[in-house]
């Protein structure tokens, strides 16, 4: 009988890039822990939510893509400022309607400059995805009478959520709402990257030579794909404006787009949990390192980094699978 | 030859690289169903012949129909989607991916699938039975759920022509498909050659005269960039001028 005749290795026949559903569901078994153990610790918890949409967005363009990118800001940044100015100038203060808005602007951007950035080859696509987000900062000091200029966008209202859950002072209800937006977007990449649309950003991201002989238009699709990691990017954006109820051009910053980069090499590139281990590592470290030594906390991420790319290549999630390999042979 | 219409014309095709001359006014007709072999010693401009019929090169003069149909300025991907199918000289599938989720890409890409998300790859049942299928042709359904990577050399070669059969191309280049291939491997190749559809024209590019005579109705003798000899296997083998320049002798 063949390989293929076996109903338990027709699973096989497809690579698995994600875990179980015990995987999926651990984030927020972790959360609500979060939530019921921590109360004081309810706007790391949003930051975190807000790191970790933002990096699955990296790990879609990135990760599943294969497209460099440096300027990952720009989306963030772009929904950031459309969910406040959809707020300031249209009304839009319902969370979700912020949401949708800061999605569009995402991925209007993504779309905008990917159709430019993306014709390069590797390294001109990294400098361009940088240029890109520079550029909109600084159109965002020039046209001020819209954006707020170096002050920002102030006075963004904030409805509660279903107009019920007020967003307070200790971020409690921000949390929740990002936790929840973190879920569904998870939920959407798990079916994204298992579909026949995953596989194909498997192939594009080994070799985009190679997908074009297969007849796929490849500068479409890697825009497709660039579009789709902006929505996400968008969205965490949003969440930044949403629960801040603040956005200035510093949206657009380097840092900005260099921290969600060290995310996914603390938490390993190509894997979706890598986006959550490496961001909950991220944000727990910098707070704990920003307490204990506000001067220098920037050199032991440098040392963790350092230790991460030379432990563990991977990531943190790499990690994990050597210790699973190691426990595997253990048992035999 | 065939009184049949071509199923590829090229007409006075020409590829240079400043002053260097690879591809000189070439004119070919291919017919469907053909197997013709393309041969010629090294620097001979064979690949780039074939880079220009896959619009990986822009040709610098002529022209190429497929179907009566001008491709000569499409891209690539267009000119795969028209019916122009290819196996590289050297492997460049998808090592980190399993030998069936490399064909199984080529027949979503063919049957419009690759953009689909809202469900698993694997439930596309369609698709799935005829890459089972294209495998169990050539052989490779016992290493379905290998990685591309750790397969021996002869079998990726293999992977190359499912890959391309997948595309099912109206007609199909196979640039060098035993390159590299250990002896014992190179049956593989041959079982899987003779398996390619009979209605599917096919242009194999080799060095190994053994394989090209067994496999060719037509064979065209490229020498410095420029068409030098077509004939039959038998009216080549006996040119004098072709042993000279080619055969060595």
């Amino acid at each position: 009988m063949s390989a293929m005749g076996r109903p338990d290795d027709r699973q096989t026949v497809f690579t698995r890039v994600e875990g179980g559903w015990i995987a999926f569901v651990l984030p927020y078994l972790v959360a609500a822990a979060w939530f019921w153990l921590l109360p004081t610790h309810h706007a790391l918890g949003t930051s975190l939510a807000i790191m970790v949409l933002f990096a699955l967005s990296v790990e879609v363009v990135l990760g599943f893509g294969g497209i460099n990118t440096l300027g990952q800001a720009v989306v963030f940044g772009g929904g950031a400022y459309a969910a406040g100015l959809a707020a300031i100038h249209l009304g839009f203060t319902d969370p979700f309607a912020m949401l949708a808005a800061g999605a569009a602007g995402g991925a209007a951007i993504a779309l905008l400059t990917g159709a430019l950035v993306l014709r390069g080859g590797e390294l001109t696509v990294l400098a361009m995805t940088l240029v890109a987000a520079a550029i909109f900062y600084e159109l965002t000091n020039t046209f001020s009478s819209i954006t707020g200029g170096f002050d920002g966008l102030r006075g963004i209202r904030v409805q509660p959520v279903f107009g019920l859950f007020r967003f307070d002072l200790w971020q409690s209800t921000a949390f929740v709402f990002c936790t929840g937006v973190v879920l569904v977007c998870h939920l959407l990449v798990r079916i994204l990257v298992t579909s026949p649309f995953g596989v194909m950003m498997r192939g594009l991201r080994a070799n985009p030579g190679r997908m074009a002989a297969f007849g796929a238009p490849v500068m479409a699709r890697l825009l497709l794909v660039y579009t789709v990691g902006g929505a996400l990017g968008g969205l965490a954006g949003a969440l930044q404006t949403i629960t801040t109820r603040y956005v200035s051009g510093e949206v657009f910053a380097f840092h900005v787009s260099a921290t969600v980069v060290v995310v996914m090499i603390l938490g390993g590139f190509g894997r979706i949990y890598g986006a959550f281990m490496g961001a909950a590592a991220y944000v727990v470290f910098q707070d704990y390192f920003a307490k204990l030594a506000p001067q220098y906390w920037f050199f032991w991420l440098g040392l963790l980094l350092v230790v991460v790319v030379i432990a563990a290549p991977g990531g943190l999630v790499g990690l994990i699978d050597m210790a699973r390999a190691r426990l595997g042979r253990l048992r035999r | 030859m065939t009184a049949a219409a071509p199923l590829l014309r090229v007409r006075g095709l020409s590829k240079s690289f400043g002053a260097l001359r690879v591809s000189r006014e070439l004119d070919l007709d291919i017919f469907p169903g053909e197997r013709l072999a393309l041969i010629g010693p090294n620097g001979a401009g064979k690949t780039t012949f074939v880079n220009l019929l896959t619009g990986v090169l822009p040709p610098s003069a002529g022209s190429i129909e497929l179907e009566g149909r001008e491709i000569t300025r499409l891209g690539q991907d267009r000119r795969v989607r028209a019916g122009i199918g290819r196996t590289f000289q050297i492997t460049s599938l998808f090592r980190d991916m399993t030998v069936f989720e490399n064909v199984w890409l080529a027949v979503a890409e063919r049957r419009g699938l690759a953009l689909r998300f809202w469900r698993p790859a694997a439930g596309e049942r369609d698709a799935r039975a005829e890459v089972e299928g294209i495998l169990a042709i050539l052989g490779l359904d016992e290493v379905a759920a290998v990685m591309l990577g750790h397969l021996p050399y002869g079998r990726q070669r293999l992977v190359e022509l499912a890959v391309a059969l997948a595309l099912r191309p109206k007609l199909l280049l196979l640039d060098e498909p035993a390159a590299g291939i250990p002896e014992q491997e190179t049956a593989l190749v041959l079982r899987g050659l003779e398996r390619l559809p009979a209605e599917m024209a096919v242009l194999m590019i080799d060095h190994d005269m053994e394989l090209v005579f067994r496999f060719a109705r037509r064979i065209v003798v490229l020498v410095e960039g420029a068409i030098f000899r077509i004939g039959t296997p038998e009216e080549i083998a006996a040119d004098p001028e072709v042993r000279r320049l080619y055969l060595g002798e």
